[in-house]
């Protein structure tokens, strides 16, 4: 089968052209250098340029939301942050944001409005499941049987009430989708939100993830599907710990897509 | 006419204690800081009709919730009952609503099925605390006082529910002997009254006032009790709702004194043009009780130490200090604690103790991951994760107090702009050589 490049397209190269593209795909820091997580931004990538979508990254001008600062107590350098940002984002009259991780969904719908970035913000998954659902993005059909079970980041779930879209799109992909006992609201947190991602956890007597493993370990799926680059890494450790890395594996929503249309 | 004066005296008595308790309570109130303004009034009922009236995050624990909703539904309806008996202690009045017609009989029915029905709940409810653990009801925050604080409240109510199916089944039972009309109905009281056949008019009469006398003092000794326990949340959790953040639970307030310096720092020009004067100096964060918003203290007012926030949450399951019920509760404690002394001798009165530290530890602080689950879980809409990080933002802005990994983050962030150290020329790498198959 023949491949073709994809050039990712940088918003100040389209701006000297004199193009605006329609979205801006903020990649997140995770997507920019977690290893595991770039390729969850290659697979968006693909996703949005086989729909013809009009995007463009920020590339070096992008910068942290100022997301983790916050949540750990460091409102000066979270505002700083958000600030310069909005300022970039201004000088690309930028209206339209989609997000990978959900925690810069987050601070851009709820939190940047507070200091005048208004934005139209969506989750990927957002995005993506109109384009499932009227057939524009059609299932390869490849994973039918799997068995697959869903992580909610709670910065989708009950930080911002997004249960329905990831579970329609997973939907498409697999007849085989199953809960997990706490799962939408209800769901038990990976253990990486408010900062924790860059710590060690404080002494317990189990680690957060573990315990979130096991609830995915107990629905006997084959995926573990998240949407979130924090869950992700924790939960990619669980199934390390669990020596089970071999049989189970954890991907994020967006390379579920690519994989199964074969992009 | 002696009756109706002890009675007056009596009920001027209870209002006048709960008046002191109340004026109390809102000079607390005043050393608390500004939050959110109450606007949405429309919305804000909405939220009280579903969350409080409806019951919607109780039942989020189907079986003991519903128990809950029963006892809540029969107190909006028992209520009624005992506006009528203060009218009838006033007045001289024996069932003086009964007026209403039709609308009385159904007042009166679910009162005495309720009265059943929350009599029943409240042994479950007591039995499990004696005879069960529940996980939820232990804890470090959970001491023997706490728990006799639960029991109290739950006999008390046992015996209003009592008192007042022995006041509907004596009355039921006097009138129906002495062929007078009976005023209401009384499909429970009415199957027990046969059981006293037996007696005379007059007992039955004896036996009426004694539980009508009963109940009423019950109530007045129960809401001057209440301020005082955690069971305040019979007044205090329906305003609570009433009062809720209408904000998602992802989002956290914004801190506009550090807007004010941030905007200073990225255009210094502004620097002279900003009178400083008018703005009054307040520390950044929460480090004891008086920088608590008004909201905190009334959610600490609120909470009834249920534990639902506790048992959701991933931190406090995994064996960690923090336990975001211990959190509410400890700002209630310390405003006991403080309060007094501040109404006192003013603001800057000091007890050289703390909320933090003294009550509330940063190794409580940093293990929430802000997840939201004890706020999502909490049935009366109290918010804990703003607290927490209020309480963060005074550790790292005041004190520059924070894990080591944390100060790397925050060093990461602000020389590099991300949390890892990478740069921002390599922000690209993720796109290399991508490639999509043509089809």
């Amino acid at each position: 089968m023949e491949t073709h490049k994809i050039e990712i397209p940088v918003m100040a190269d389209l701006f000297a052209r004199g193009e605006k593209p329609e979205y801006l795909f903020w990649v997140g820091c995770a997507g920019a250098f977690d290893d595991r997580y770039k390729k969850v931004a290659r697979a968006f990538a693909k996703i949005l340029t086989h729909l013809n979508i009009s995007f463009a990254v920020l590339g070096k001008e992008e910068s942290c939301t100022g997301d983790p600062a916050r949540r750990a107590g460091n409102e000066m350098l979270y505002q700083m942050q958000a600030l310069q940002n909005i300022e970039i984002l201004k000088l690309y009259e930028v209206r339209k944001i989609i997000t990978i991780c959900p925690h810069c969904y987050n601070i851009f719908k709820n939190e940047y409005p507070d200091l005048g970035g208004h934005y139209e913000v969506t989750h990927y998954v957002q995005f993506l499941e109109p384009f499932i659902r009227d057939g524009r993005l059609k299932s390869g059909k490849s994973m039918q049987e799997t068995r697959i079970t869903y992580h909610d980041p709670c910065y989708l779930g009950r930080a911002n009430n997004i249960y329905r879209e990831p579970r329609s799109i997973l939907k498409s992909i697999s007849g085989n989708l199953v809960e997990m006992k706490r799962s939408k609201s209800f769901a038990l947190c990976c253990g990486a939100g408010g900062a924790q991602m860059f710590k060690e956890a404080e002494k317990g007597n189990k680690e957060v993830f573990l315990e979130r493993t096991e609830d995915a370990l107990e629905t006997g799926a084959e995926i573990i599907a998240t949407a979130c680059p924090f869950c992700m890494t924790m939960m990619t450790d669980g199934l390390k710990y669990k020596n089970k890395e071999e049989e189970i594996r954890n991907y994020d929503i967006a390379e579920l897509i690519a994989m199964d249309m074969d992009l | 006419m002696i009756k109706q004066i002890i009675f007056a005296a009596l009920l001027l008595l209870t209002l006048g204690v709960f008046a002191f308790t109340v004026n109390r309570i809102l000079s607390f109130f005043r050393l608390t800081r500004r939050t959110f303004p109450v606007r949405e009034l429309g919305k804000r009922f909405s939220v009280m009709l579903d969350v409080a009236f409806g019951q919607t995050k109780i039942f989020r624990r189907p079986v003991i919730g519903f128990l809950h909703a029963l006892v809540f539904w029969g107190f909006c309806v028992i209520l009624i009952g005992s506006i009528e008996m203060v009218i009838d202690g006033l007045g001289g009045s024996e069932r003086a609503l009964s007026v209403l017609g039709i609308v009385y009989k159904i007042i009166s029915a679910s009162g005495d099925i309720f009265a059943l029905l929350v009599a029943i709940s409240i042994v479950v409810f007591m039995s499990r605390r004696l005879f069960f653990h529940i996980r939820r009801f232990e804890g470090v925050e959970m001491k023997p006082s706490t728990h006799v604080d639960a029991n109290i409240a739950l006999t008390m109510i046992l015996l209003l529910m009592l008192s007042l199916l022995g006041m509907n089944t004596f009355y039921y039972e006097r009138q129906m002997m002495t062929g007078e009309l009976i005023r209401g109905t009384f499909p429970v009281s009415g199957l027990i009254a046969p059981l006293f056949s037996s007696l005379s008019p007059a007992t039955l009469n004896t036996l009426h006032e004694i539980c009508w006398w009963t109940h009423i003092l019950l109530i007045f000794v129960f809401a001057n009790m209440l301020p005082y326990s955690k069971h305040f949340h019979v007044f205090m959790s329906v305003p609570n709702v009433f009062l809720s953040r209408l904000d998602p639970l992802g989002k956290l307030p914004k801190m506009d004194n550090i807007t004010r310096e941030v905007k200073l720092m990225l255009n210094p020009e502004t620097a002279y043009a900003a009178p400083a004067s008018d703005i009054p100096v307040e520390r950044f964060g929460v480090k004891d009780v008086e920088d608590v918003s008004w909201k905190n203290y009334f959610d600490s007012l609120s909470c009834t130490q249920c534990g639902r926030c506790t048992s959701v949450c991933p931190a406090n399951i995994t064996g960690k200090l923090l336990s975001p019920r211990k959190v509410i509760m400890d700002v209630r404690a310390r405003m006991k604690e403080k309060g007094p002394g501040m109404v006192k001798s003013g603001r800057d009165f000091t007890d050289n103790k703390s909320l933090l530290r003294d009550y509330i530890s940063e190794e409580e602080l940093w293990a929430c991951t802000t997840c939201n689950a004890c706020a999502m879980e909490c049935p009366i809409n109290i918010n804990h994760p703003t607290l927490i990080v209020d309480m963060r933002r005074y550790l790292v802005m005041e004190e520059a107090s924070a894990p080591g990994e944390i100060k790397t983050v925050f060093n990461n962030i602000e020389n590099n702009g991300a949390p890892w150290q990478f740069s921002p020329e390599d922000r690209l790498l993720w796109a290399k050589d991508l490639e999509i198959k043509v089809k």
